[in-house]
């Protein structure tokens, strides 16, 4: 049952960075929009994850749920030594939220709206960059137990420079993934050529940071590389996302949409199989060199057996109601 | 303000905010399919108005409830991390299956928001039952959670450790069914008070009577079903207080001296330094039988738990006192709701009766909270009752005021949005949803 449950945890992450990720990224094409066609955008947004972006967000409390029902121990170390970052991006998720509904179901459009645009756009920002700051620095390794004054303890266990560019990357990752997706979205050409220029754009400045990240883990000397390079997994992975992102380029300017979003997310998919294989189990690594595994901190044998019992019989009522939901709205309006 | 207080605040007031939505997001799809069949059945439009004027509403709502829910599940260990690193595993088994309910509720209700006119419809009013049922599920499994707190159950506590864990056992406690059944019962009394009010106050405004009155009526009849049952599913979590949390009892009725037999307090001024309460009416016995069954039981006081051991008792007490003259005031409007209904009058020639419901417009929530307070405030020193005490489970970051201070405004603001765009749905009722009906 350990095994179940460390995979519903996985792919809780995953869909949660696929799908959450595509519809914070939503947000973020917005913000990069220019004024004249941002109405436009909105709408064909709207109608792409109105339906859908609540159950989009269930998969960040089925992983939190996950975690503090079976790896206590994980989620009380993130919640201390993470506690300003998850407390930023908890404020950015509400924000973010109500704003998207609100400025939806507002049954008068005057001027309120022109707060909740605001609010959301920058929330759209703000959530994916913290999500990313707080993913960088689980595996960082400057979360310091045994810091004695404030700013080791709960500051610079995340403000360093390899947790900031993992937050800029997961910002570029999730407009990559949303323009992506919106292509598909549009039946008009003009809007379809802006999409497809937005995911271009962000797809160059995903490799930039991804470059950077890189580079901030020479800084902060974390083994990103021996990680990535030196394990077959990490290595094939990388090497398939490499490839994935010819094959990609060629896709968009074809405007092949729906091979395009698998694809996208097979890429996405294979860079966190990259950075994360290498030190699976290990979840979390200390300052002191130690880490937290998973298999180390499970919960008590009967705990994990119905979790992972309720897990599976979940998915047994979820996926399919899931899956005709995202296929009943998909399609386009005729 | 110390860390300790802050983080309790904070605590507090998440779960005060979140409570309100989350009980809007368990009842008002109940009152939308109720409306939905009658269109369904009837292919009366304004039901069919009806139906769509609520959903806006319950969007709203329910974006509200479902953030600060996800805020929630963090704060949990934001704010104390001894308590969910020993908790989790053992009360965890409730929150694993909500998250299930949580799921099926949020794709019934994308389903049901934008399945008009795509779906068919009998299968786009069954997903908005289903929105009602797992919200009613989650609400339940959650409370489960919380009655785990009051009554521990599923593992042996020795020598510090929590050994032989048994996550179902922990769900089924002793506390589990009483509080759920209590807390559905204050959801649809609370929701249906709100919403029956504002409708009664268009009536009276003589706005779209035809609109108004059809939804008070199903509003009014939830609400008052569930005012003239909550007294007696009261009585069983009072009876169930007595048995397990005797100082919460004791507490609740400001009982300082065990007595044989006890009188029920009504009203009264607590002095917590002398132990006194002055100016209250006394019922003989009363307390004795409500917490027993039986006028001559001896009701455990104060003196017989030991001081460090004892919740506050001005708060608790005067919090019961709120809700059970709330709920009994409550209680006497349905009975004249339903003497009015049975009788067949129209409540549109009865303004005295919609003017009470307006005026009971939050009553219903003032009631909920206050209960909560009682349950929450009594069960203190303890956060896990009678093995961790809350001052052991806080988290060791300091500097808590400040996180304090920001989420009382961002719910302060969140509050005051929500009442704005509820307003102006209201407003827009007559732009949107009067049109002459069309004759096919
Ligand atoms: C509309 C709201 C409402 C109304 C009218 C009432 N209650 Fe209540 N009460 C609640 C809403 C509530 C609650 C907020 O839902 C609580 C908090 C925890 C729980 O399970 O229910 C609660 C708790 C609660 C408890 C503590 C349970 C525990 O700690 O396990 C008792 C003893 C009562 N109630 C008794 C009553 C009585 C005798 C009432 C008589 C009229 C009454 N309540 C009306
Ligand atoms: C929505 C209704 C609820 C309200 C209004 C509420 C209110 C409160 C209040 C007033 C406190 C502070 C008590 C004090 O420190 O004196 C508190 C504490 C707490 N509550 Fe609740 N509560 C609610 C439901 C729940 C539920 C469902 C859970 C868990 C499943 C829960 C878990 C806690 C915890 C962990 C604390 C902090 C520790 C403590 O003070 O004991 N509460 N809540
Ligand atoms: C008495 C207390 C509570 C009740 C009755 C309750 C009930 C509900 C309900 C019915 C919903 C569905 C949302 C809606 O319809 O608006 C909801 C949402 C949520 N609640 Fe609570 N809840 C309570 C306390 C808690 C606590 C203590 C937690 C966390 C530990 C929590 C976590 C959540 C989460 C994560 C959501 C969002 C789910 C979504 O996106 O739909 N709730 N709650």
């Amino acid at each position: 049952m350990e095994y179940v449950v460390i995979t519903f945890l996985c792919l809780g992450i995953l869909l949660y960075f696929l799908l959450g990720g595509a519809d914070f990224g939503a947000g973020i094409i917005e913000l990069f929009t220019s004024t004249k066609n941002r109405s436009r955008t909105r709408k064909t947004m709207y109608q792409a994850i109105g339906p859908v972006w609540e159950a989009n967000h269930m998969w960040l409390i089925i992983a939190i749920v996950i975690l503090f029902v079976g790896f206590p121990h994980i989620y009380t170390t993130m919640s201390v030594y993470l506690h300003i970052p998850l407390l930023i991006m908890l404020i950015g998720i509400i924000a973010r939220g109500t704003a998207f509904v609100f400025r939806h179901y507002d049954a008068i459009k005057d001027d309120m709206q022109w707060l909740y645009n605001r609010i959301f756009r920058y929330s759209s920002f703000v959530t994916p960059f913290f999500l990313g700051i707080i993913a960088g620095s689980v595996i960082s390794g400057h979360i310091d137990t045994e810091a004695k004054d404030f700013l080791s303890a709960y500051v610079y266990s995340w403000l360093n420079w390899f947790s900031i560019a993992v937050g800029l990357f997961t910002v570029s990752l999730c407009g990559f993934l949303a323009a992506v997706y919106l292509i598909g979205e549009t039946d008009n050409e003009d809007d379809k050529r802006r999409f497809i220029k937005k995911a271009e754009y962000m797809n160059i400045s995903a490799v930039a940071f991804g470059a950077m990240v890189f580079i901030a883990a020479q800084f902060d000397n974390i083994p990103l590389i021996d990680w990535v390079f030196k394990n077959t997994v990490g290595l094939t992975a990388i090497i398939l996302a490499s490839l994935s992102l010819f094959l990609l380029w060629y896709l968009l300017l074809k405007g092949k949409t729906k091979v395009l979003r698998i694809l996208a997310g097979f890429q996405v998919t294979m860079i966190l199989v990259a950075i994360s294989y290498a030190h699976f189990p290990n979840f979390i690594r200390l300052k002191n060199g130690d880490a937290i595994s998973l298999f180390e901190t499970v919960g008590p044998p009967k705990t994990i057996y119905s979790l992972g019992l309720a897990l599976l019989l979940g998915s047994v009522l979820i996926l399919p109601f899931l899956g005709y939901l995202f296929y009943k709205f998909q399609k386009k309006e005729e | 303000m110390d860390d300790f207080l802050a983080a309790r605040s904070q605590m507090a007031l998440s779960l005060g905010f979140h409570i309100v939505f989350s009980c809007i997001g368990m009842v008002m799809p109940f009152f939308m399919a109720l409306s939905h069949y009658k269109w369904l059945k009837t292919n009366d439009e304004v039901y069919k108005n009806l139906t769509k004027a609520w959903s806006k509403g319950v969007a709203i709502f329910f974006a509200t409830g479902a953030v600060s829910g996800t805020m929630l599940s963090f704060e949990l260990g934001l704010l104390w991390p001894k308590f969910m690193e020993h908790a989790g595993p053992i009360f965890g088994m409730p929150f694993s299956l909500e998250g299930t309910a949580f799921f099926i509720e949020a794709i019934a209700l994308g389903f049901f928001l934008y399945g008009w006119n795509k779906l068919n419809k009998w299968f786009h009013w069954f997903t908005g039952m289903v929105v009602g049922v797992s919200g009613l599920a989650s609400g339940i499994l959650v409370v489960a959670a919380n009655a785990w707190m009051n009554s521990p159950a599923g593992f042996d506590f020795v020598g510090g450790k929590y050994l032989n864990i048994d996550p179902i056992q922990a769900m089924f406690n002793k506390a589990w069914f009483s509080q759920a059944l209590h807390m559905c019962l204050a959801a649809f009394t609370a929701t249906g008070f709100a919403v029956a009010g504002v409708h009664a106050l268009m009536i009276l405004r003589n706005r779209n009577k035809l609109f108004h009155l059809k939804a008070f009526k199903i509003a009014a009849t939830f609400a008052c079903i569930g005012a003239l049952l909550q007294p007696l599913s009261g009585d069983l979590s009072a009876k169930d207080v007595a048995k397990r949390q005797p100082a919460k009892l004791a507490a609740m009725e400001a009982l300082y001296h065990t007595e044989k037999p006890a009188p029920l307090l009504i009203g009264g001024i607590v002095n917590e330094e002398d132990r006194t309460v002055k100016g209250a009416i006394k019922i003989p016995g009363a307390l004795s039988f409500l917490a027993h069954g039986d006028f001559k039981a001896e009701v455990k006081g104060l003196d017989q738990i030991p001081k460090n051991e004892q919740p506050p008792v001005a708060i608790t007490h005067y919090a019961f006192q709120i809700m059970v003259g709330l709920g009994t005031f409550m209680m006497l409007i349905s009975v004249l709701y339903f003497f009015n209904l049975f009788r067949k009058k129209s409540f549109a020639d009865k303004p005295w009766l919609l003017k009470l419901f307006v005026f009971a417009i939050p009553l219903g929530y003032i009631a909920l909270e206050a209960g909560w307070v009682v349950t929450e405030v009594g069960r203190q020193p303890w956060i896990i009752y009678g093995i961790m005490r809350t001052k052991d489970a806080v988290t060791p970051m300091p500097g808590i005021a400040y996180s304090f201070y920001i989420f009382s405004a961002i719910y302060f603001s969140l509050s005051i949005v929500v009442t704005f765009l509820l307003y102006r749905q209201i407003k827009m009722v007559p732009v949107v949803y009067d049109q002459p009906v069309e004759v096919k």
